[in-house]
């Protein structure tokens, strides 16, 4: 059976805990992620700071879902993007979010980034370059 | 009457806390909670109108959540006061009254 490998791309524009927008885009990503499609996650706005180093929820009740995301790239999800103007905002830069890799079987399983820092233009040509967007 | 404002979402997505701070009486206190928290951060482009907010109004923030979001308390506004849970109920015991802005 021939399959249509389609681009998939994973919009995350909402803060963590405060709302299950982000929880819930994990666990799609994760469940798509056996379907063999282009996957690419997107991190705009309040999305960014789902990725924010040394989360701690202990105090607030919730479960910490932040260690999560260092899986994906075992999960084959290895395109992670992330807006510049959305983290200078925020006072934030590359170095306040978790250092995400992937594996490179082809190269000897070396550690290769899975995070690349995009401006708003080329966030816009990713949207655009997409069969699907899927919105959280 | 004095009153405690709470805000609980983030300043980059609603509007409340802009509102919040643009009603507050002059000597009120502020909490920023869940969300909220990341109005009391350092270098962002709300930081201003924080700051700005400071000269008439006490602002608080809820440390649980800053720490569930990975924001150490250096990361916070010099002027705004880190409280835990007994500190928020003593906020709201030492005001007449709270009033949530969603």
């Amino acid at each position: 059976m021939s399959e249509t490998i389609k681009k998939f791309l994973y919009l995350n524009r909402k803060a963590p805990y405060g709302t299950i927008y982000a929880w819930e885009s994990l666990e799609v990503v994760l469940i798509g992620a056996a379907f063999d499609q282009d996957v690419s996650l997107a991190f705009v706005e309040d999305g960014v700071y789902q990725l924010t180093k040394d989360q701690d929820t202990t105090g607030i009740g919730m479960k910490n879902f932040s260690p999560t995301y260092a899986a994906l790239g075992d999960y084959e999800v290895k395109k992670i993007f992330i807006e510049k103007e959305s983290l200078d905002e925020r006072g934030l830069t590359l170095d306040d979010l978790q250092h995400l890799v992937w594996e490179d079987e082809d190269d000897d399983w070396a550690e290769k980034d899975s995070i690349k820092l995009v401006s708003r233009e080329e966030m816009t040509a990713l949207m655009e370059d997409a069969d699907v967007v899927f919105s959280f | 009457m004095s009153t405690l404002h709470t805000v609980n979402k983030s300043p980059f997505e609603k509007t409340s806390l802009d509102v919040c701070l643009s009603h507050a009486g002059a000597g009120a206190s502020v909490l920023l909670l869940e969300d909220g928290v990341y109005g009391a951060t350092k270098g962002t482009a709300v930081e201003t109108r924080v700051k700005q907010a400071l000269d008439s109004v006490k602002l608080f923030v809820l440390g649980p959540d800053l720490k569930a979001r990975g924001l150490s308390e250096d990361r916070v506004i010099e002027g705004i006061s880190v409280v835990d849970y007994a500190g928020f109920v003593d906020l709201a015991a030492e005001n007449d009254k709270v009033q949530a802005w969603l």
